[in-house]
């Protein structure tokens, strides 16, 4: 059955079944491949998206689940790379191998919506979902508050 | 320099040249007999618009070689690293030289090349601007891609020379003039990633996002049992599922033996080849597969535990270095300490899951690759798939982590196989369940240790028997241990051995392999003495390191090189770490609070550091703090990624300490990151990271920076709780992280 999308602002349409998960919907079917495939079952976050902008797992969340509700992907961020988060993860270098970030990034994004000027905790509570295997984490941290300082956008919801 | 190694240069169509470095000293593929490629490959190319493109040689796992390495050919050519465009080399070692990542060793064999095939394009560029100038090239300078000749005035673009440079005659490579390295600029100045804003764009780049048109999906349903074999599958079934184009039974290419050499090629599966990786990936949920396990089902964690014991108490099997008396200095000694140190199998876990794509046409293969050693990685396929080399083209893609799991090619040999199989491109992507429970695993051991302090509380003797993996002959890859391995050398009367136990898995290097283990061990346990002797772990540490080296060893002592501890620069590094942790003046004597001090040599990098942790009634651990402090050189070359390799030296180690891998029935156990952690954001301490320049050659970051963190935290654990440990993981000590 087809499920009608919203995604990075563009509508469209995926005939697939409805328990796919919205990872391989995103990567396989509209070709955006930013969001990335780590564990399967939710624990690493390499493939956080923003779903009415809250940061979720979409290896975890059915496509189905996405239908109405707006999707936002790394490739959606911006359309120059001038988001603050974007800006601030260029000035501090912060990818390794750059594989989680942008998971990373709109996990970071999600938070800047709703505490615009987060403390070390709040970040740590934040960013816990989302896993680093070449350990930027003290980078994310510095590149977190940078993005505050610049003041983040709050993201429509 | 090797004479034998020179420029050649070419002229570019469109009016521009292109400059590359031939037959390098280093060039394996020599070796494997590659026919030497003739085609006008390049590190540099200059377009007639003044364009400048460098060649990044290596594979990018996350180390920063794709920046590094351009960075040395750029600085010496003098142009602005804003205007060059850096470009990801194909396989091609007759042209650029080694093409692997490993050991820590981009820095140190690129460094003098690199910079002076720079320095040769800079002097065409120069000399072709004083012919038409008419004047002296001694007279020219440049600067940010110009050469200009102050005298008259005159300045011309290297775009604008391209044409003339191409005609002059190359100089030999041994003879061109490097920079002085105060008037760098672009080398020891941060340099951000060349891919970072492709990165933080989501734009596809990895190997995961590779996509050919008609291109098909494949998952590998593994064995569960290292060398199990397919009986039979419902393939019939399964190809009838959603998307499913083929299913395929791999035999495998593996000879059960040939595991030690961590090179084993391809294990037997079924393999599930649909339209989308999810349609293959669900298809495997109602596979079903009848396998012949073979002996590798008899193994269990437990079963090699008792084994280790028992040999622990037994002669060992081998020496690898014995001198002075360590019996007779032991029974003299004022005061012995035992103990035993035990550590598990782990896994790489590199986030981004095993894979590649290849597509075979008209008997030769086109491959897309995540691997840290593409010339092992093509070789392994030409063997397997029968074809010469030569008609396989190799692509390199950025890489989600190596960590050492990918200098194995399975994958390779596996997408190869499948793109023979299906006749269009297909991409291999390995579930994550099957990354973990079919890695290079590092390998595990136990060491028993013994030690004498004579009445002054100086250490007399040192004795260590390493139980490893192995058949006999061969120790399993990642799993020997050198009769440098330190405090050899540095104290009167020491013994190191080693016994091996048959092991049927495949084991390989990981991130520091030996250091990750070996620094923990060994730090641990001259903590241990410097408590038994009373006396501060720094101290003691230091004294050892200003003993002579025992050198009439009954062996040949090894050229004093890189590779070979220097002592001065180990004791250097935890010299500043205690003066930047403020180690001397510590709060010392808080229950449940505690610093720790480690030290490490390895891939000619030398780091210490301290660990400052709390530990909680619940024997919860927190880090606190960490300082770290290396020594690899003169030169750090890019800062802030430099920095950052020192923050992922200190998170590894922190992860590996609560990982293990362990099997029962022959089964890894553990198959996905709940079992195998990461530390996490909130676990991870403010890291300080400092620099003690030397005077010595540049040397890598991948690897040094690792080790000393796990001693560090053990020590400080130790301090925090009066409780030492000898065994990791740490819940296998009774700590766990916070």
């Amino acid at each position: 059955m087809p499920l009608k999308l919203t995604v990075n602002n563009v509508a469209t349409t995926v005939d697939v079944p409805p328990d796919t998960p919205l990872l391989w919907v995103l990567r396989d079917v509209l070709n955006l491949k930013g969001a990335k495939y780590g564990c399967g079952m939710g624990i690493c976050g390499a493939c956080t998206v923003l779903l009415a902008g809250r940061a979720v797992r979409s290896c975890m969340t059915h496509v189905s689940a996405a239908v109405g509700q707006p999707i936002t992907t790394i490739e959606g961020l911006s359309s120059d790379g001038l988001h603050p988060v974007q800006v601030a993860w260029e000035a501090l270098d912060v990818p390794q191998c750059g594989y989680c970030q942008s998971g990373q990034i709109l996990a970071a994004t999600a938070l800047l919506a709703h505490t615009p000027h987060p403390t070390d905790a709040e970040i740590d509570t934040a960013m816990n979902g989302n896993l680093c295997r070449c350990g930027t984490y003290p980078r994310i941290r510095q590149a977190i508050h940078e993005a505050a300082q610049a003041g983040a956008p709050a993201q429509k919801s | 320099m090797n004479r034998r190694s020179f420029l050649q240069m070419s002229a570019l169509a469109g009016g521009g040249f292109a400059l590359g470095l031939y037959e390098m000293p280093w060039a394996q593929a020599q070796r494997r007999g590659v026919p030497r490629n003739l085609k006008p490959a390049s590190f540099i190319r200059i377009a007639g618009d003044g364009t400048v493109t460098i060649m990044a040689k290596s594979p990018e796992i996350g180390q920063g070689v794709k920046n590094t390495l351009p960075m040395m050919i750029a600085e010496e050519l003098d142009v602005e690293w804003k205007a060059v465009r850096v470009e990801q080399a194909d396989l091609d070692e007759a042209s650029y030289g080694g093409q692997s990542a490993g050991g820590s060793t981009s820095t140190p064999n690129n460094w003098q090349p690199l910079r002076r095939v720079g320095a040769a394009g800079r002097q065409m560029l120069v000399a072709a601007a004083a012919s038409n100038w008419g004047v002296d090239a001694a007279e020219c300078t440049t600067q940010a891609g110009r050469v200009l000749h102050a005298a008259s005035g005159r300045s011309a673009g290297y775009g604008e020379l391209a044409v003339k440079a191409a005609t002059l005659p190359v100089p030999p490579l041994d003879q061109v003039k490097l920079k002085d390295p105060k008037d760098y600029r672009i080398i020891g100045k941060s340099q951000p990633g060349v891919d970072t804003h492709a990165i933080v764009m989501g734009k596809p780049l990895f190997g995961i996002d590779m996509s050919l048109p008609g291109m098909l999906s494949a998952v590998i349903a593994k064995n569960p049992v290292f060398g199990a074999k397919v009986k039979s599958a419902n393939v019939e079934e399964i190809k009838k599922l959603p998307g499913v184009r083929h299913v395929l039974v791999i035999d495998g290419t593996l000879e059960l033996g040939s595991f030690i050499d961590g090179e084993p090629g391809m294990e037997p599966g079924v393999a599930i080849v649909a339209d989308t990786w999810w349609q293959a990936q669900s298809a495997r949920k109602s596979l079903k597969v009848d396998w012949d396990l073979g002996p590798g089902a008899a193994q269990s964690t437990e079963g090699f535990k008792t084994k280790a014991a028992e040999l622990l108490k037994g002669t060992p099997a081998n020496t690898v270095r014995s001198y002075g008396d360590v019996d007779g200095a032991l029974k003299g000694a004022a005061k012995v300490v035992e103990a035993v140190y035990e550590y598990p199998l782990i896994a790489h876990g590199t986030l981004e899951p095993m894979g590649s794509t290849a597509v075979y046409k008209d008997g030769k293969l086109e491959m897309w690759v995540t691997s840290q050693a593409p010339p092992g990685g093509r070789a392994l396929v030409a063997k397997a798939m029968g074809i010469p080399e030569s008609d396989i083209t190799v692509h390199m893609c950025r890489i989600g982590g190596g960590f050492g799991r990918r200098l194995m090619n399975d994958y390779m040999v596996e997408v190869a196989w499948l793109a023979k199989q299906v006749s269009v491109p297909v991409k291999l992507l390995w579930a994550r369940e099957d990354d973990i429970s079919h890695d290079a695993y590092r390998p595990g051991g136990t060491h028993g240790l013994k030690a004498g302090l004579d009445a002054q509380g100086k250490l007399v003797a040192w004795s260590q028997h390493l139980i490893t993996y192995g058949d006999g002959k061969r120790i399993v890859s990642g799993g020997g241990i050198g009769g440098d391995e330190f405090p050899s050398g540095y104290t009167p009367n020491y013994g190191l051995f080693m016994t091996a136990m048959p092991l049927i898995l495949r084991c390989g290097p990981l991130r520091a392999p030996g250091g990750n283990a070996y620094a923990w061990v060994g730090q641990s346990f001259l903590d241990e003495l410097a408590v038994a002797a009373g006396r501060d772990p720094l101290e003691f540490q230091l004294e050892i390191l200003s003993n002579t080296p025992v050198t009439a060893s009954g062996q040949e002592p090894r050229a004093k090189g890189p590779g070979d501890l220097n002592p001065e620069r180990l004791a250097g590094v935890l010299k500043l770490v205690a003066e930047k942790s403020g180690w001397v003046t510590r709060k010392k004597g808080t229950p449940g609070h505690g610093f720790g001090i480690a030290a490490y040599f390895c891939h000619q990098g030398y780091f210490a550091e301290v660990a400052e942790v709390s530990v909680d009634k619940d024997n919860k651990v927190t880090v606190n703090h960490v300082w770290a402090a290396g020594d690899v050189g003169s030169q750090i070359i890019n800062p802030q990624a430099a920095e950052s390799m020192g923050y992922g030296g200190v998170v590894d180690g922190l992860s590996q300490m609560a990982q293990e891998i362990t099997l029962d029935g022959g089964v890894v156990q553990q198959t996905n990151f709940h079992q195998h952690p990461l530390i996490r954001m909130r676990q991870t301490p403010p890291i300080e990271v400092y620099w003690r320049k030397t005077d010595y050659s540049p040397t890598g970051l991948g690897e040094p920076t690792l080790p000393p963190i796990l001693p560090a935290v053990g020590n400080a654990i130790f301090a925090a709780t009066g409780k030492r440990v000898r065994t990791l993981p740490l819940a296998r000590s009774g700590f766990s992280w916070a």
